[in-house]
């Protein structure tokens, strides 16, 4: 059998097109973004981008009813704004397979929270499925699609950070083709009135206690008989941390892990002397265990907060830790925007009119950091534009004149735009700024519904931002290019001070995209002259934020490994000490 | 795992980290061992510091490696390999490091300063540090992205994987355009032993 090193998301992208998979969707978020970026690969799945995770959902959910085998994936808060459909799916079940794919982010690497979706399995009442590595992730992704097919229903396959990310060995196969599942049209169950609701609610109960007995006998759960001194209960990504701590122990490791596995959880406490539950963030094992009368602890030996590790195991199951040599003191590297960033002209104009700036999520957000710190809020997708609606309404004119929301063009489509009608409808007078750089930058440079392009990479229709504002009633609408700061600045100005909602388009594309980086490589870079430079008394450049630009030995440095050129240093530097390279002389 | 190698690359974003570390791993996988390849992607790309755990041996388990399990820490930026020191085993680890420093915006705006005496910091422990000029080399091989394969040289000292296989996985992965140029800067790092 052919072997590949193959992440998590590859690996999820693999067993959705072996196990026939004809349909995919999601909207972008880090860790789960790969899923679908490889999935697009295969010319047998149609592949697309959604604007958010809750249309992803009703497309692949609408393909699953329509007969295909259907897949949807998304990262763990994506789940949340997905979730009105969730919970529908769960009564309506499938026709053909159906798989939602989340990935949690433990650790929050990259992420506004540390919720652990494995809940929501239990709370909408669907399997859960979690695999360990990416050789599982492969495997049982193929058997979800089996799974969700035999019980009607939807299946929740759960990876997280370390899974997604992660790279192993895997054994592939070859494409198993599935056709088409005939569509029968059926009232009364793909239309959820009351009437129908009632009769499949009974339906779900039943399911889930199939699927219990079904968790009891499944190969996804399994008894690794090792020592019996030790047994230990654990899933997932825990599974391989608990193994490199405790390579002889006993395990009950968990595949399939709600509804749980009750008969066979008695097997494994009455074979083992002492019982213990390994598992990151919260005690979800261990209540159902607890649940069902076994006095068995985890979060007495496991932290609630934060990801897990073999380290984090030897901690607190043994109390010990590896003899090692002491932490280095780290230099402080928060993540900064790129040189060249259409984003950090904004961001400097907002930091020099002192505005009020809710926030939203995207490469934007650091904006919130130094040397900006051009933000008050950040909450979730969408809100800028609704926060400061909310500001308005509390404070009034005098506050709102110097508040701006500022907002991701992805995240606009995502969810911003019903927020942009909120504000016109309800007559309140917000600015808002869409930094259209074209692209979802943020989680790798994924194309949304306003850069023209398709998940394949085919041209599509542009949604327009300016008509779109208009027809939500906007009257003022400005355009700008963010790299001619002092020119925005002033239409900024002019922005925030009209008593009006007002919507200024920001528009310059993603620096890192090809054509943008083709036109770096053209351009000349630039230098400091220091005896021009006035060095710490002035600091002006530092202020941008551009990683290029540094103090070296009291001077301002360019490095020209990161400068592309942009010439945004040049226009703020009060004394022109900065100029071409080659014109230094 | 006792028999498994845990190799820590680090770096800044955009440093060209995780194709070494996937280069690393695929001469594992070539040589028949059992690898695991860890890291996160996301808010890291922009400029912050970046870090790949690769291990591999007979199996291995968690793609996480521990505090103090670390055999060498690779880094293609002074400060970012001092990082990471923890990780490194008390006894028998090696630190290889390019010279090369790369100053945060933190630093130039006074909020955090920049380490100094990195090598000390590491020879004062015992620990086998090798420092390097990756920049010099890759342009001496042709092409200043190469500075990721010349450090892979340097480590293919410490690793038994056959010449041939790093040979390969290099050709097989590398843009076509750029192999020589790669090649030789393994060549150049290689040549570096002490
Ligand atoms: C509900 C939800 N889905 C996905 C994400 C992941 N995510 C964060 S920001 C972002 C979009 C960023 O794109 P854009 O608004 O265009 O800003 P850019 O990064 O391009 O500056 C995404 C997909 C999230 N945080 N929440
Ligand atoms: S990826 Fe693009 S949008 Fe994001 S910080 Fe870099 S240049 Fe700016
Ligand atoms: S020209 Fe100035 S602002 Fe632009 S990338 Fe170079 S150093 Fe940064």
């Amino acid at each position: 059998m052919e072997k590949k090193l193959l992440s998590g998301n590859e690996a999820a992208a693999r067993g959705a097109w072996e196990a026939g998979v004809h349909v995919a969707t999601a909207y972008p978020g880090t860790p789960s973004t790969e899923i679908l970026e490889n999935a697009a690969k295969y010319k047998e799945i149609y592949a697309q981008w959604s604007p958010n995770e809750k249309t992803a959902f009703e497309v692949a959910l609408g393909a699953a009813i329509a007969g295909a085998r259907s897949m949807v994936s998304m990262k763990h808060v994506g789940l949340n704004v997905a979730a009105d459909p969730l919970f529908s799916a769960s009564y309506t079940g499938v026709n053909g397979g159906f798989v939602i794919i989340t990935a949690d982010d433990p650790g929050m690497h990259s992420s506004q929270n540390e919720q652990d979706n494995r809940r929501y399995a239990k709370f909408a009442k669907i399997p859960l499925i979690e695999p360990s590595d990416s050789q599982e992730v492969k495997d049982f992704i193929k058997e979800a699609f089996e799974i969700s097919e035999k019980f009607d229903t939807p299946v929740l396959f759960r990876l997280t950070t370390r899974i997604s990310h992660s790279k192993g060995i895997v054994e592939v196969e070859d494409r198993k083709e599935v056709p088409l599942k005939e569509y029968k049209k059926i009232p009364e169950k793909y239309i959820i009135l009351p009437a129908h609701a009632r009769k499949r609610h009974y339906f779900v109960e039943e399911r889930t206690q199939k699927l219990k007995e079904f968790a009891n006998t499944t190969h996804l759960n399994r008894i690794e008989w090792g020592d019996r001194k030790l047994g230990i209960i654990t899933s997932g990504i825990s599974y391989v941390h608990a193994k490199e701590i405790f390579p002889n122990a006993s395990y009950l490791k968990l595949g399939l892990s709600w509804p749980f596995p009750d008969k066979l959880l008695k097997e494994f406490v009455e074979g083992v002397e002492r019982v213990i539950i390994i598992e990151e963030n919260e005690p979800f094992i261990e209540e159902e265990v607890k649940f069902l009368g076994y006095n068995i602890d985890g979060k007495k030996f496991i932290p609630l907060v934060d990801e897990l590790s073999p380290e984090v195991v030897r901690k607190g199951v043994l109390g010990e830790e590896l003899e090692r040599l002491p932490d280095g003191k780290g230099v402080k590297r928060p993540p900064q925007l790129c040189p060249g960033c259409p984003h950090i002209g904004i961001f400097y104009n907002l930091w020099r009119l002192r505005a009020t700036v809710t926030g939203d999520i995207g490469c934007y957000t650091l904006g919130a950091l130094p040397p900006y710190n051009a933000m008050d809020t950040t909450i979730c997708m969408g809100a800028s534009v609704t926060n400061a609606h909310g500001f308005d309404v509390a404070r009034g004119w005098d506050f709102t004149k110097k508040t701006v929301a500022v907002i991701g063009d992805s995240t606009f489509v995502h969810s911003g735009i019903t927020g942009l009608a909120d504000i016109v409808y309800n007559k309140g007078n917000s600015t808002v700024i869409i930094l259209d750089n074209r692209i979802t930058a943020m989680t790798g440079h994924q194309f949304h519904p306003g850069s023209g392009k398709t998940a394949k990479g085919e041209e599509t229709k542009r949604l327009d931002f300016e008509k779109l504002a208009r027809a939500i009633g906007v009257e003022k609408v400005y355009r700008v290019d963010p790299h001619k700061l002092r020119e925005s600045r002033k239409v900024l100005r002019e922005a925030m001070s009209t008593k009006e909602p007002v919507v200024v388009l920001s528009e310059r594309p993603c620096a890192l995209l090809p054509e943008e980086r083709k036109k770096a490589k053209q351009r000349p870079k630039k230098v400091v002259i220091p005896d021009k430079c006035k060095g710490e008394k002035c600091m002006g450049c530092i202020k941008l934020g551009c990683p290029a630009l540094s103090m070296r030995d009291g001077k301002a440095y360019i490095e020209p490994l990161l400068c592309v050129g942009c010439d945004l240093c040049q226009q703020v530097c009060p004394f022109d000490a900065i100029v071409e390279e080659g014109q230094n002389g | 795992m006792a028999n498994t190698k845990n190799i820590i690359i680090s770096g800044v974003g955009g440093q060209g980290i995780l194709t070494a570390s996937e280069i690393l791993a695929l001469c594992a996988m070539e040589e028949g061992l059992d690898v695991k390849k860890s890291e996160v992607h996301g808010m890291s790309q922009r400029g912050g510091s970046v870090v790949s755990f690769v291990k591999f041996g007979e199996k291995v388990y968690s793609p996480l490696i521990e505090k103090g399990a670390g055999d060498v820490i690779l880094a293609f930026e002074k400060a970012e390999a001092l990082r990471w020191r923890g990780y490194l085993k008390k006894e028998g680890g090696v630190v290889i490091m390019n010279t090369l420093e790369i100053y945060p915006t933190t630093v130039s705006l006074g909020l955090d300063t920049y380490p100094e005496n990195i090598e000390e910091e590491f020879k004062k422990f015992g620990v086998k540090t090798i420092s390097i000029d990756a920049v010099k080399l890759s342009k001496e091989a042709g092409d200043p992205r190469t500075q990721n394969t010349v450090l892979l040289g340097v480590l293919s000292n410490f690793i038994d994987f056959s010449y041939d296989t790093w040979v390969k996985v290099i050709k097989f992965r590398v843009p076509p355009k750029t192999i020589d140029a790669n090649l030789k800067a393994f060549e150049l790092g290689r040549s570096i032993k002490e």
